[in-house]
């Protein structure tokens, strides 16, 4: 009897350090969250605000839902409205991922699965050119694309990804096809199938987490791209999204409306939000594959 | 494995890309860098001028401390952040989807121009961050028109976004057996002794791995600047990459910003090239002598 009590008191004094540093983490990590989103959440109630609530509440919730902000912010002071720049970021973005998808697929195979003369070289090279600093080939490609006429069109931002250029969507694949058994490959050659069926029919079905991996991130990144617009992008009527938000800024005659800011801003931010809630599982597995794992 | 040619013609696309759209370029920025070129009149080569006159341009040289300062103080923060939470999240904890998604959107949404502004917006003399501040009794903070208040809002915005390098870091410590923390414990290691002394150790390579992809990062950092802060009260935010791009993209001055671009990477270069020579002394690759 005095035994058991004995045990159950140290189970109990166990239990509740248990306790207490479970619910110190639950805590610290909540507290954190709460501080990391919230200028997002901010931002979404701010949206439906006065100009003058936004400056004078700390409280994320409005006083009164309005959507004026969003209907007068989408209108802009230009002649154009946001349709037009949704219209221009989605004309660049979509042609980057197809284009991605496609020769990023057939590079990665080549590497993953032929062995061909230099493919030590070929391989270092395009590790290295993961690191490159993209700071010191930015000057030449401008001037190599304004030589060519193509200036103020979206040619020098699809144009990498033609050329599978992107190498962190080729390594990715690499790895994923690395870990696709290769018996299939063996017996598909065996019964007279050439190399390109074998990635057609056997291969892109297992790759399909992968490539959609490299969509949602290609989408996000080309979709947040500010620099490459900025050189390349000059007239009004080609601006992207992140171009247009920029100018919407930098306005400085009369009053600045911030909440239509803050409502455009959100817009901005509502295709990746969404993508990211839709197919959380292939963010993670993107990161995380792009590290030092395998 | 098929030893065949064929597998030159499937990365051919890259091949081409490779030379005309990297390496192309690459040369040439150094070959530029070496002249007048403005655009408008034939280069001419001045061999060295551009580089004698960026060593003594005061902009330039200012720009160089202040892209130090930034990376010295964003990348240590960020990373010991990311590897904080990453350890934390690490312990069986329930939620940890809902943890990791809060944990990951900023950086997710971090490059997007909006969040510059939201973040501009946030940081006004009369802004959410000083109005939260005032709750607890602080003084509104000068965060824009003071030059360590810029630098903290372009940092902090940095730090903010440490997502990625979180996810890297679970994925990493998920690797770490753990019996090794067993055995620890019951030889009475305390959990800041098995952190430092197994944990650590152990997840090194993947620690390089971000310890360089951030340092590359940061040392080129653009968009934070140029939307939130601009140059900064007393050019405390102008980082090189601003004057590269003012230099080349407002002046025009082809060569003398391309000089610039080559001495930043010359110094991103080195950096790296140095991190990679002390690789040995602390990173330890656990398939070593395999």
């Amino acid at each position: 009897m005095a035994r058991t009590n004995l045990i159950s008191e140290v189970e109990r004094r166990r239990r509740r350090k248990y306790m207490i540093s479970a619910a110190f983490r639950y805590t610290l990590l909540t507290v954190v969250a709460l501080v990391m989103i919230y200028p997002i959440i901010w931002l979404v109630g701010a949206t439906f605000k006065t100009n003058n609530e936004i400056f004078t509440s700390i409280n994320f919730i409005p006083s009164k839902i309005d959507f004026t902000p969003y209907v007068n912010g989408w209108k802009t002071r230009t002649k154009f409205t946001f349709t037009t720049f949704f219209i221009n970021t989605f004309s660049f973005v979509i042609p980057k991922i197809l284009f991605c998808l496609i020769s990023s697929t057939l590079v990665a195979y080549g590497f993953a699965r032929f062995n061909f003369p230099f493919k030590k070289i070929c391989f270092s090279i395009l590790m290295a050119t993961m690191f490159l600093p993209s700071v010191v080939t930015r000057i030449p490609l401008y001037i190599l694309w304004k030589n060519l006429g193509l200036l103020n069109t979206y040619v020098p931002l699809i144009a990498p990804t033609v050329f599978a250029n992107e190498p962190f969507f080729v390594f990715m694949l690499i790895q994923f096809m690395r870990s696709i058994p290769t018996y299939l490959d063996e017996a598909a050659t065996i019964d007279g199938c050439n190399s390109f069926g074998i990635l057609t029919m056997f291969l892109l079905p297992a790759l399909k987490p992968a490539l959609i991996s490299c969509t949602i991130f290609q989408f996000v990144w080309s979709f947040n791209d500010f620099l490459g617009p900025l050189i390349y992008v000059t007239s009004l009527a080609k601006y992207p999204v992140s171009l247009a938000l920029k100018m919407s800024i930098d306005q400085s005659s009369g009053i600045v409306e911030w909440n239509q800011i803050l409502a455009m801003s959100f817009l901005a931010l509502l295709p990746a939000l969404i993508l990211f809630f839709c197919c959380q599982k292939y963010f993670v597995e993107g990161v995380t594959s792009s590290g030092v794992k395998g | 494995m098929k030893n065949s040619k064929i597998g030159l013609l499937y990365i051919l696309p890259w091949i081409i890309g490779m030379v005309f759209l990297t390496l192309y370029p690459f040369i040439n920025a150094l070959f530029i860098s070496f002249t007048d070129y403005n655009l408008v009149r034939e280069p001419n080569f001045i061999g060295f001028a551009n580089y004698a006159k960026l060593f003594k341009d005061k902009d330039f040289l200012g720009t160089l401390r202040q892209t130090l300062k930034y990376t010295v103080i964003t990348v240590p923060l960020q990373l010991a952040f990311a590897l904080f939470i990453a350890f934390i999240l690490n312990f069986k904890l329930k939620a940890i989807n809902f943890y990791r998604t809060a944990y990951y959107v900023p950086s997710l949404l971090g490059g997007n121009v909006a969040v510059a502004v939201l973040w501009r917006f946030l940081f006004q003399q009369d802004g959410f961050i000083n109005h939260f501040l005032g709750i607890f009794g602080v003084s509104p903070v000068k965060w824009l028109s003071s030059a360590s208040g810029a630098m903290a809002v372009i940092v902090l915005l940095k730090v903010w976004q440490f997502g990625s390098a979180m996810l890297i870091f679970l994925a990493a410590l998920k690797d770490v057996p753990q019996d090794l923390y067993e055995a620890a414990s019951v030889d009475g290691a305390t959990k800041s002794y098995s952190f430092f002394k197994i944990t650590i150790p152990l997840i090194t390579p993947t620690i390089f791995f971000n310890l360089v992809m951030q340092l590359v990062n940061a040392f080129q950092e653009f968009n934070g600047p140029y939307l939130i802060t601009k140059k900064g009260p007393l050019n405390s935010t102008y980082l090189t990459s601003m004057f590269i791009y003012d230099n080349a993209f407002q002046l025009f001055n082809m060569g003398y910003a391309s000089a610039a671009s080559w001495i930043l990477f010359l110094i991103i270069v080195s950096v790296t090239v140095v991190l990679f020579a002390t690789q040995d002394r602390w990173v330890f690759y656990s398939d070593k002598g395999e």
